[in-house]
């Protein structure tokens, strides 16, 4: 509505501000957020925005190469190699065959078969903005699901090349305009290929060879915004020159980024170029949600709804079964399949050179714009069901499909619940003193890899009392609770204290309310899982700035003392719910315990300790022979 | 009643070949604290407060271990570093143990015949715990010679540990009931062998 930028930027801002932390609390994700925003400012809500949207779109794009270049740099290129199989395999597979069955689709149901295979092929690219970013957002790229995800991503990043390079094939009037980059300036196609590959080859030449002593350069000059434009300046760059060879920029700096991986400055051009990428991916959503044509919507409300659920429904059984055929496993099957049933936004550049070339009608290709932004749209929701509903299901059947362990006749002095970091010390330090244990684990993986050492662990649920009967507790003496999730920790406890009163539980926390739960259901000691190691680095924090080392852990082990009472004390007032008097108790504590230290202070020196002092010997009226004896 | 303290410093008690039985033998006696040291404190991080607060609530203060070195195992040294503060236990004001009975209880490897002049220990028992004796004085405490278990390295039969324990629990608990003469135990130089006469005085 308003032409100012100030007053766009405002409408933007505004929406984003209001949106996202709203969706994040409802636990919808940001990147709804982003999108109904986007939907609400959007010309069919409040009108905030109009036909700038398309512009503001191809602006925010870059965030999309942003995002790539990032991607690139926290993946070495070792890391890029071994995923080189689901890159070229199941990526490929799964352009071709949703290419194929999109066009077989298409072209059945009446459309010129060389628009068909335009539309398959648009139809096999999905939103690797959506995807990475919903991915992070719940920390499941790591996983094998997600790598798998990005995987396909990655190949339809390259696809798009050849893809552009086909459409004017199949225009109506081939090869007679000139719209292509990569035809521009008449250029043959084999001096095409060596341009590409020239390309590619400066920005390894680039990354390997020019960045490295261009960052040395201004670090000399201390400049922080300096060192800002300068990564902002090879994203730029990069995505310019591929621009210019008519390749993906997108790729470009993702090839870039996994040329800097290795080096040393990964850290400060992520730090510089995150804010960048957030803002603009954010742009980008926004411009998603408020491109959707809600009038084209309400006019061909059928069509539209059949296509996006039928693109999205293929797709889906399309990754589904070539994740399968990949041997995936359930629950990393189900992902891919989720993560990557939308269109993605490289259909919005596909559509308009596909009319530019005149493969189809413009209005065609404003239905399918339309469809791809609300498959997009529906993709974090997607997510939720998956997190919510699908991956509960498939994980907990992986689980069931194991068999829990017989444990037959278990018959040990001691029962270790949880074979993780924390229990392994635990179990080691029992072991090497020739105690027998029996092990109980939950993680198929963590029963596997320990068994290869020789130990056997018990798969199988610490929570069922059936299996804390055969594990033997009963005749144990100790129980060490060391499972690392909370709630089943806790439900351990309850069981073992309800079924075994007599067995001394030893129970690893988490945290602060674990600590006062696993308590208040009986459990006389509950370790706090990071206590002991942040212990140490205290002490040996106190020798490093100067304290003598037995001074420094007589000090510690002061504060231990005081936060240990401490500790339960604010455990009955977190009890109570008050959380205003629970910071109160609690600044009151560390208050009291800098007064606790400052008198044990060898510095200031009081009176703690006395018995290694002779302060007040010194100041004693009696002569007493004791001065020479206690002295110093 | 005399309410006793007994203060059990020994590293490893559970290879004890004495000091165990020792204590086995008094534990269960009402009006004894047994205080193992190095089981509350197996880091030698020792809490003054609390030791303070026992020694104040007893009349009899037994310091029961085993003579390394002619002397106490490192955490009674510590103990004694630090919980018999100057102003608490001695000198100005400190009088928290004036009047306290106390005595070490020791087992040592060596034969008795060596702790002598002509032994190759050459100085007697009790000679040797000069340093506890005169801690005792200047805290204004009555010290008693040593309760003194030698030869624990040939201690070898069940009987010699059963005659060691169960005078050991004869004198604890004629300390206890105030069945003992004090005058005659402070000069001795081992109450151990000396109990008979000790005890006999109040019983006849």
């Amino acid at each position: 509505m308003s032409d100012s930028v100030l007053a766009q930027a405002l409408v933007y801002l505004v929406a984003a501000v209001v949106f996202v932390p709203l969706s994040k609390r409802l636990g919808l994700g940001a990147v709804l957020g982003y999108l109904i925003a986007g939907v609400t400012i959007g010309p069919w809500v409040f009108g905030f925005v109009g036909g700038e949207g398309h512009s503001v779109m191809h602006f925010a794009e870059f965030g999309v190469v942003m995002m790539l270049f990032i991607v690139g740099l926290e993946l070495r290129p070792s890391l890029l190699w071994q995923l080189r199989r689901p890159i070229f395999g199941l990526g490929g597979l799964q352009v071709l065959v949703t290419a194929a069955v999109g066009a077989g689709i298409a072209i059945a149901c009446g459309i010129a078969w060389k628009a068909g295979v335009a539309i398959g092929m648009i139809l096999a690219m999905s939103s690797t903005a959506i995807v990475l970013a919903s991915l992070t957002e719940r920390n499941m790229l790591k996983t094998n699901g997600g790598q798998s995800a990005f995987s396909v991503l990655l190949f339809q990043d390259i696809s798009v090349i050849p893809i552009l390079a086909v459409f004017p094939v199949l225009g109506v009037v081939a090869g007679n305009e000139i719209t292509d980059v990569t035809k521009e300036a008449g250029r043959p196609g084999w001096l095409s290929a060596i341009f590409v590959i020239g390309a590619v080859g400066l920005v390894v030449v680039i990354g390997r060879f020019l960045v490295r002593p261009l960052f040395r350069f201004l670090a000399g000059a201390q400049l922080r915004e300096a060192f800002t434009a300068a990564a902002l300046l090879i994203v730029v760059g990069i995505a310019y020159l591929m621009e210019r060879v008519g390749l993906s920029p997108a790729l470009g700096t993702f090839l870039a980024g996994v040329v800097l991986a290795d080096s040393e400055y990964r850290h400060e051009l992520e730090t510089d170029v995150e804010p960048f990428k957030g803002l603009l991916l954010g742009l980008f959503f926004i411009s998603v949600g408020a491109q959707i044509d809600f009038g084209l919507v309400a006019s061909k409300p059928l069509q539209i709804v059949g296509v996006v659920l039928a693109t999205m429904v293929g797709k889906l059984v399309i990754l589904h079964v070539l994740g399968r055929g990949f041997g995936l496993d359930r629950p990393a099957r189900w992902l891919l399949a989720f993560a990557l049933a939308q269109i993605g936004e490289f259909a919005f550049v596909l559509l308009s050179f596909a009319v530019q070339e005149r493969i189809f009608e413009p209005g065609l290709a404003d239905l399918l714009t339309a469809c791809v932004a609300i498959s997009m749209v529906l993709t974090p929701p997607l997510f939720i069901v998956l997190e919510r509903w699908v991956l509960p299901l498939v994980t907990d059947d992986e689980a069931d499909k194991r068999p829990q362990d017989e444990i037959v006749d278990a018959d040990t002095p001691a029962v270790i619940a949880g074979y993780g970091r924390f229990g392994q010390m635990v179990g080691r330090i029992l072991r090497a003193n020739g105690i027998p244990l029996t092990i109980l684990d939950l993680d198929p993986e963590m029963v596997d890899v320990v068994g290869r050492l020789g130990i056997k662990v018990y798969y199988g649920d610490a929570s069922r009392i059936d299996l804390l009967h055969a594990a033997g507790c009963a005749n144990a003496r100790l129980f060490v609770l060391a499972v690392d999730d909370k709630e089943q920790a806790t439900a351990i406890a309850r069981n073992v204290r309800e079924q075994f009163p007599k067995l001394e539980i030893l129970a690893r926390c988490r945290d602060r309310p674990h600590y006062w739960e696993l308590r208040s259901l009986g459990v006389q000691r509950v370790f706090r899982e990071t206590f002991g190691s942040a212990y140490e680095t205290g002490i040996a924090a106190l020798q490093v700035l100067g304290y003598r080392a037995h001074t420094a852990l007589r000090l510690a082990r002061k504060w231990r003392d005081h936060e240990e009472h401490l500790l339960e004390e604010l455990g009955e007032v977190w009890g109570s719910g008050d959380r205003d008097s629970y910071f109160a108790r609690q600044r009151n504590g560390m208050e009291e315990a800098e007064r606790l230290m400052r008198q044990e202070d060898p510095k200031v020196f009081v009176s703690r300790d006395a018995g290694w002092d002779n302060e007040s010997l010194r100041a004693d009226p009696e002569p007493t022979e004791a001065a020479t004896e206690t002295g110093s | 009643m005399r309410r006793i303290l007994i203060q059990l410093a020994h590293p490893v008690l559970e290879r004890s070949r004495v000091n165990r039985h020792l204590v086995e033998a008094v534990r269960d006696l009402p009006n004894v604290t047994i205080n193992d040291l190095y089981e509350r404190y197996p880091d030698l991080g020792i809490d003054v407060k609390h030791e303070q607060r026992l020694l104040e609530d007893h009349d009899a203060i037994v310091f029961q271990h085993p003579f390394y070195w002619y002397s106490v195992p490192a955490i009674l040294k510590e103990w004694q570093d630090l919980v018999l503060e100057h102003g608490w236990a001695y000198g100005a004001g400190g009088d928290k143990l004036r009047g306290k009975i106390t005595f070490n209880s020791i087992t040592a490897g060596g034969p008795k015949s060596a702790y002598n002049a002509d032994g190759y220990n050459r100085f007697p028992t009790r000679t040797l715990l000069l340093p506890w004796e005169q801690t005792a004085h200047l805290c204004g405490m009555r010290y008693l010679g040593p309760f003194a278990v030698h030869g624990t390295l040939k201690v070898a039969t069940h009987a010699d540990v059963h005659v060691a324990s169960d005078a050991y629990r004869a004198l604890i608990e004629a300390l206890r009931d105030d069945r003992i003469d004090l005058e005659r135990a402070a000069k001795s130089d081992d109450i151990y062998h000396e109990l008979e006469v000790l005890l006999r005085r109040e019983v006849a």
